[in-house]
């Protein structure tokens, strides 16, 4: 990393420029991971005080693949998510109180309250609404691509995904087609180790997702997915070969979710021990290691400050926030009233 | 005008909506160079080329999920799925992603998607290439789901449709294809996706149908008019969302009604017509409701006898219709 101080571009929306990453672009990244991570610690706490309704699939320890896929993404490109939205959401570019709003199913949430935790999304940046299927976007996105090819964009789209995903049937659909189309997709594949409570070793004898790009003629690449550079810098390679015409790539960032499957899981299912050596690899301690050498600590102290000033912000907003209406359930289900009802 | 067959219908409001429209794409099993199997996107790809008229994987969840992405960033994809029977690999996309995306983004997003897909039987098909699904789609709200009868709705319906920015399934009856003719014009049109048609006016009996059955009850409704019983007949068109108000009209006027599809009767359209004449009409029947349709086995056999057996022809649905009206 490099110790110049140019003003840093790490905003959705903005060009990645080079895979070099300045102090206060590592700055930025830093930053993205620890809102996502705040976000989730702050989520859970208000969550087991009742304020927040249903379940929650929490991000912790993954954050470095959702902020280093997303800093090399344009705005007008596309990401589907999965029902673990948050880190994504966050990431893209997802306005924070719209987010927790949404999660405290509020008028004000970026899906008016009907989506929830497991579905966020906003078109203005880029974010297909989740798709809490396990494998929904696989095929979708592919779609996203073939647009893009018919309308002559440059856009590229990634779909974020488990391992789990990848013994969906539409996996091996949505990357097939796009490999023969040669459509500008990345397929960033979030290997937790885990399906829910199933360990992937269970449930496939290969035991890497990206040995399956060969059965489809696809680059396959395999990313230390707790390192936010080193997935920045292969989601950059990706995402400018896909925007050049080379086709379809499948990242694995291997990686490890700190917490539960949703809340409720005691995560009985594996040791504590493997916990403990994976959250030796804290993406986020990691990233502020490497930037205490190049940055005063009071600097990283005060983007720590800013996190929770943004959370305290947005919590105090979705809680001050209205709920919906009831007769809001009842709207949206077509672009126009449909029925004719009949005279009594 | 000109008469057209039902096929050519088809065609020619998919090719129509293409010249006007180069969002509008086909995404489907074969419909390049070989136009389809039934032959119903022939000549589409000669004139727009292999990207707006593209051979698909043999991947129905496939199919549907690529043109849900492409609906996604603002095209108009028709996907044509080379039998209604296959379609069921791809319901997960249908169901799960098609149907909720406006409602759960709080109408952040269109879907204007058309799924063409060949159904009904008749043609010894048998067990895969000739159900009668469409009942189970029309059970989930943010479809439509829409079943011409005749050359006229089919173009008609089929702009509508692409047009529609709303998930549409357009389900085709295979043995109409070429028996139907009738004239359809040249110039720009289209039909609402949510009105019934009288196709025939009559005071005693109703008959409430859909697809290639439309056919067969004006027929057995002639076979009555000697005996002087007047029976209307009305195409239900658009299976979801039902004209309530239109099959009340009717319903209402004549007193009687009979419910004819070729699906088999068991929560199905007929069910749900049966409902709404309940619901809105109980001060204005003479008779029970009646319905007839396709037996509760699990699929149409392949035999003739069987195939006969199976299916509503005019003699049956003639002899319910004289069932109801001595009623």
């Amino acid at each position: 990393m490099s110790s110049d101080t140019r003003v840093p571009s790490a905003e959705p929306g903005s060009e990645p420029g080079t895979t070099e990453v300045d102090a206060y672009h590592g700055l930025e990244l830093y930053r993205r991971m620890l809102l996502i991570r705040r976000f989730e610690e702050r989520v859970y706490l208000v969550y087991l005080q009742g304020e927040i309704p249903g379940t929650l699939h929490q991000y912790q320890g993954q954050e470095a693949v959702a902020v280093g896929v997303c800093d090399v993404l344009r705005r007008t490109d596309w990401i589907t998510s999965t029902h673990r939205p948050h880190g994504h959401a966050l990431a893209k570019g997802v306005d924070l109180r719209a987010a927790m709003a949404e999660l405290y199913g509020k008028a004000t949430g970026c899906c008016g309250g009907k989506g929830g935790s497991m579905h966020l999304g906003d078109p203005s940046v880029g974010m297909l609404p989740a798709i809490a299927i396990v494998g929904g976007g696989n095929t979708v996105v592919t779609g996203l691509g073939l647009a893009f090819r018919l309308m002559h964009t440059d856009q590229v789209a990634v779909c974020f995904f488990g391992e789990g995903a990848s013994n969906e049937g539409a996996f091996h659909e949505g990357l097939n087609f796009a490999a023969v189309q040669h459509l500008p997709i990345v397929f960033a594949c979030e290997n937790n180790l885990y399906g829910a409570s199933t360990p992937f070793h269970l449930t496939s004898l290969v035991p890497d997702v990206a040995a399956r790009a060969a059965a489809y003629g696809v680059r396959g690449e395999i990313v230390d997915g707790m390192d936010v550079l080193a997935v920045r810098e292969a989601a950059g390679r990706a995402v400018a070969d896909a925007r050049a015409g080379a086709g379809p790539i499948l990242l694995e960032l291997k990686t490890y979710r700190f917490a539960g499957h949703s809340r409720g899981d005691v995560r009985g299912y594996r040791s504590r021990e493997e916990e403990a050596l994976w959250k030796g690899r804290d993406p986020i301690v990691r990233i502020r290691e490497r930037l205490a050498l190049t940055l005063a600590e009071d600097v990283l102290d005060a983007t720590d400050a800013g996190v929770e000033a943004a959370l305290d912000d947005a919590i105090e907003f979705a809680r001050q926030s209205p709920l919906p209406r009831a007769e809001d359930a009842l709207t949206d289900a077509y672009a126009t009233v449909i029925s004719r009802e009949p005279t009594p | 005008m000109a008469v057209k067959t039902y096929l050519e219908a088809i065609r020619e409001g998919m090719r129509d909506e293409m010249r006007r429209d180069d969002r509008v794409m086909v995404f489907g099993e074969d419909v390049g160079a070989k136009g389809g199997v039934f032959g119903v996107t022939e000549g589409l790809q000669r004139e727009f080329g292999e990207w707006r008229v593209m051979d698909s994987p043999l991947a129905e969840s496939c199919i549907v999920g690529v043109c849900i992405g492409a609906a996604f960033n603002g095209m108009r994809p028709i996907a044509e799925i080379q039998f209604q029977d296959f379609i069921l690999p791809g319901v997960d996309q249908i169901v799960s992603e098609a149907a909720k995306i406006r409602y759960r983004s709080n109408d952040d997003w269109n879907m204007p998607l058309v799924i063409r897909a060949p159904f009904g039987g008749g043609v010894h098909g048998a067990l895969y290439h000739s159900q009668s699904l469409e009942a189970m789609f029309c059970h989930v709200p943010g479809l439509r789901v829409v079943v011409p009868s005749n050359p006229y709705d089919a173009k008609g319906m089929l702009v509508a449709a692409i047009r529609d920015p709303d998930p549409v399934l357009y389900f085709e009856h295979k043995k109409a294809y070429r028996s139907i003719r009738g004239e359809v014009p040249d110039h720009e049109y289209t039909v609402p996706l949510d009105r019934v048609r009288v196709v025939r006016e009559g005071r005693d009996i109703v008959v409430f149908s859909y697809g290639l059955m439309v056919d067969t009850a004006v027929k057995a409704a002639e076979r009555l008019a000697p005996d002087g019983f007047s029976v209307s007949v009305v195409d239900l068109r658009s299976l979801r969302p039902l004209d309530r108000q239109g099959i009340v009209e009717s319903a209402r006027r004549c007193g009687k009604v009979l419910i004819a599809q070729e699906a088999n009767l068991a929560v199905s359209v007929s069910s749900e017509v049966s409902a709404i004449v309940a619901e809105e009409c109980f001060e204005y029947l003479d008779a029970p409701v009646m319905r007839i349709g396709g037996p509760e086995v699990p699929a149409m056999p392949f035999a003739k006898p069987l195939e006969d057996a199976y299916l509503v022809d005019v003699d049956k649905l003639e002899s319910k219709l004289r069932s109801l009206a001595e009623y």
